[in-house]
């Protein structure tokens, strides 16, 4: 038997560390306890997977320690076994990046070789030339899976073809996109893929040196990366004279971020990894002929990279069955929000929104109407209700005036107020500019200050076609794709939602009831006077007797929303 | 280093900056090292002491504005020392969507600290954070390792006065 316990952030946070425990703690005989990445259902974890001798799954979900008993107890514990609708979604996915997260130890070369690990890298360097390799990829269309989208093929081919010996291969696993967190699985759940992909890529372009410029805030993936680089030292795929080959030599590092978003832009990465502060620098020359400490420098994005392996191993076509004619492959989102399953997903390029958020996703919590969802980060925009039939591909998606991005999926329902998400969105971009150009220094802070205004009731008639203006002139005026896309929060909702900031600048209203300036808090005739609301509020704004109708100090109250959670009795409106 | 003469000169003295030298030796001739160099001294003291920025800068060769310039530029370094216990709540997008607005505020009023800012008696730091990757868990907070996932306000002032009753108890051990 074979017990296999999630154990990636998400399923630690969620207490899979004291179900592993207490699973040891039983001490089952003959029982290979381990733990696995994140299979990508986090809204199931702890999750726990039983292998019996034959290799058959049973996976167990929301276990907690006092569960663990029935499980392995000759009666079982089938109301813990997982909901065929929700087995249903794995099946829905096309799993090549995540086809090893959950399902092997990632602090295991084994592991990994075992189901076929580290063959493609052979492949390449016993059967393929650099420029076989490089076609391949072509031929496979692998798009950047970072953000722009970039062919991966024709970045690898320009640093190739630059002069020079000292030739650098980056990973960006610096994942700064708030709402994204499909590297930091892929590093917690298979770390050899990325490795495998970056020996690839390296052997392509002929870089001896790696780097993966890792987020600090992800201590765990940075763990078990340590874990796997030194196991594929040991096992001699990283080193020097690599498999018998004279000459083919790899070393690769880690180095860890120390948080700035605008590092995801390569030539800002570049300039933080040299020890500087991380701005953007012109561009030609490109980092391909000029990068890290002006060697020829290529960056892929993690995702982008355990996609190699597969590709190599399997042929192109395996890849391009997959997806659209420009956008191949499949593509991981990650579901959040006010989703019911939010999650991991990979799936084939080209699915309809509405599929992946109401067949994937499960829908929106408590049965609420979806109203939009974000993607792309702060460099996206928010796709409305009207365009869910949009094939979620490159085209498609910035077609919308959002980008596919890194894959952050952000659903809202209609408790969202839409230009409170376009603030939320450019507090993010104001705090994060590097401060180079001075349309996204100042630029994004008056866009800002005009979002805070609107959001507080104290709008102006003219602000929206400032905004629009103001947009465009930050857009044009910036070097880098953080200033050029900073405005697409804002334009995308304007341009689909443009009622609600007309709401709150002309009638003072936020239709979504989250402004907390323009709302207010009443109790109305169903109050029985329990006193919880008094009792739970923070700033002791609700007075009333006992069994009395109570009633709120509006000078007094913040609209936290305290008093609404905690009502039984559905005796609090909000106006 | 005009730029930052503050109130933080008082409380350098007590800094021992030979702890330093086994990461200077360490990175010595090592180019692009100041990042690393930077990470190593806030592991050492839990902040970046104004003092050992003149002695990074000394040691590495660097210029001193440049350092001070690298460790402002990122939001991993503090430039005063923390609490025992650094609360990260994330406010990424999907915490925002699921109200870490309302924790952030039940964290404020129940420490009586704002963001970036340490209660008197040096219990807690809060810090906002962009993104903890914890998404589909949101709203998320860490406090040292652990991360505390689906939070209430009722929930996060829970943690917070068990992490506080905690130590109480500890204390006369």
């Amino acid at each position: 038997m074979r017990v296999a316990v999630g154990a990636g952030s998400c399923g630690y946070a969620a207490g899979a560390q004291k179900v592993f425990d207490a699973i040891k703690a039983l001490d089952l005989p003959d029982c290979k306890l381990e733990i696995v990445g994140c299979v990508g259902m986090c809204y199931l974890e702890p999750i726990v997977d039983v292998y019996n001798d034959k290799g058959e799954l049973a996976r167990y979900t929301h276990v907690q320690p006092d569960d663990v008993a029935a499980i392995f107890s000759d009666e079982g514990a089938d109301d813990k076994l997982i909901l065929a609708e929700d087995e249903e979604i794995l099946n829905t996915q096309v799993r090549i990046v995540l086809r090893n997260c959950g399902i092997i130890n990632p602090e295991r070369i084994e592991d990994y070789v075992e189901v076929g690990g580290y063959e493609a890298f052979k492949k390449c360097v016993q059967e393929m030339s650099p420029e076989d390799v490089i076609d391949e990829i072509k031929a496979s269309g692998l798009r950047g899976r970072g953000g722009a989208g970039f062919p991966a093929w024709f970045k690898w081919n320009a640093a190739r073809r630059s002069p020079g010996e000292d030739k650098y291969m980056v990973c960006n696993a610096d994942e700064g996109d708030p709402g994204a967190f499909m590297d930091r699985s892929i590093l917690e759940g298979d770390p050899h893929a990325l490795i495998e992909g970056m020996l690839i890529g390296a052997y392509a372009m002929g870089a001896k040196t790696g780097i993966i410029y890792v987020r600090a805030e992800y201590p765990l993936a940075i763990k078990r990366l340590e874990i796997a680089i030194k196991q594929a030292r040991e096992a001699g795929f990283i080193g020097k004279n690599i498999m018998g080959i004279e000459g083919l030599d790899f070393d690769l590092w880690i180095k860890a971020g120390a948080g700035a978003f605008v590092c995801g832009e390569e030539t800002a990465l570049i300039a933080s990894l040299e020890g500087e502060r991380g701005m953007p620098r012109l561009k030609p020359p490109f980092p391909a002929e000029r990068g890290y400490f002006a060697n020829p420098t290529n960056i892929n994005n993690v995702e982008t990279l355990a996609n190699v392996p597969f590709i190599l191993r399997n042929g192109a076509k395996a890849f391009t069955q997959y997806g659209t004619e420009k956008s191949p492959g499949t593509k991981i989102f990650a579901l959040t929000g006010k989703i019911n399953k939010g999650g991991l997903v990979e799936i084939p390029m080209g699915m309809p929104l509405r599929d992946v958020i109401f067949k994937i996703g499960g829908g929106i919590q408590n049965n609420r109407t979806f109203k939009a969802v974000q993607m792309g980060g702060p460099s996206g925009g928010c796709i409305p209700a009207s365009l869910l039939d949009t094939p979620v591909d490159y085209e498609h998606i910035v077609q919308t005036g959002a980008i596919v991005g890194s894959g952050g999926m952000v659903v809202m329902d209609e408790t969202t107020c839409m230009v409170e998400m376009a603030r939320f969105f450019l507090d993010f971009t104001c705090r994060e500019s590097c401060g180079k150009c001075t349309y996204c220094r100042v630029g994004t802070k008056r866009i800002l200050e005009i979002l805070e205004r609107i959001t507080t009731g104290k709008g102006k008639e003219t602000d929206i076609d400032l905004l629009l203006e103001l947009c465009k002139k930050v857009s044009e005026g910036s070097l880098c794709g953080l200033g050029q896309t900073a405005p697409n929060p804002v334009l995308t909702t304007i341009r689909y939602f443009r009622d609600e900031y007309e709401d709150h600048i002309k009638n003072g209203t936020c239709t979504a009831k989250q402004c907390t300036a323009l709302i207010a808090y009443t109790i109305n005739d169903n109050c029985i006077g329990c006193t919880a609301c008094a009792r739970a509020c923070p700033v002791s704004a609700i007075s009333g007797k006992v069994k009395n109708k109570h009633e709120i100090d509006q000078e007094a109250c913040i609209r936290c929303g305290q008093c609404i959670t905690t009502c039984r009795f559905n005796a609090i409106d909000v106006s | 280093m005009g730029c930052c003469q503050d109130h933080r000169d008082e409380i350098r003295e007590d800094i021992d900056l030979q702890l330093l030298d086994p990461v200077l030796d360490e990175y010595k001739g090592v180019r692009g090292s100041v990042i690393p160099v930077l990470q190593k001294t806030q592991d050492i003291y839990g902040y970046l002491p104004r003092a050992s920025l003149s002695y990074i800068a000394e040691k590495l060769g660097e210029k001193e504005a440049k350092i001070y310039g690298v460790a402002t530029f990122y939001a991993q370094f503090r430039m005063e020392p923390i609490g025992e216990h650094l609360i990260m709540l994330c406010q990424g997008t999907a915490c925002h969507v699921n109200g870490a607005d309302r924790i952030q505020m039940a964290i404020e009023e129940e420490l009586k600290i704002k963001d970036g800012e340490t209660t008197e008696d040096g219990k807690f730091t809060l810090m906002i954070m962009a993104c903890l990757g914890c998404c589909s868990l949101a709203p998320v907070m860490m406090i040292g390792e652990e991360t505390y996932a689906k939070l209430t306000p009722e929930s996060t002032v829970k943690i917070l006065r068990d992490l506080r009753n905690r130590d109480h108890k500890e204390v006369p051990e």
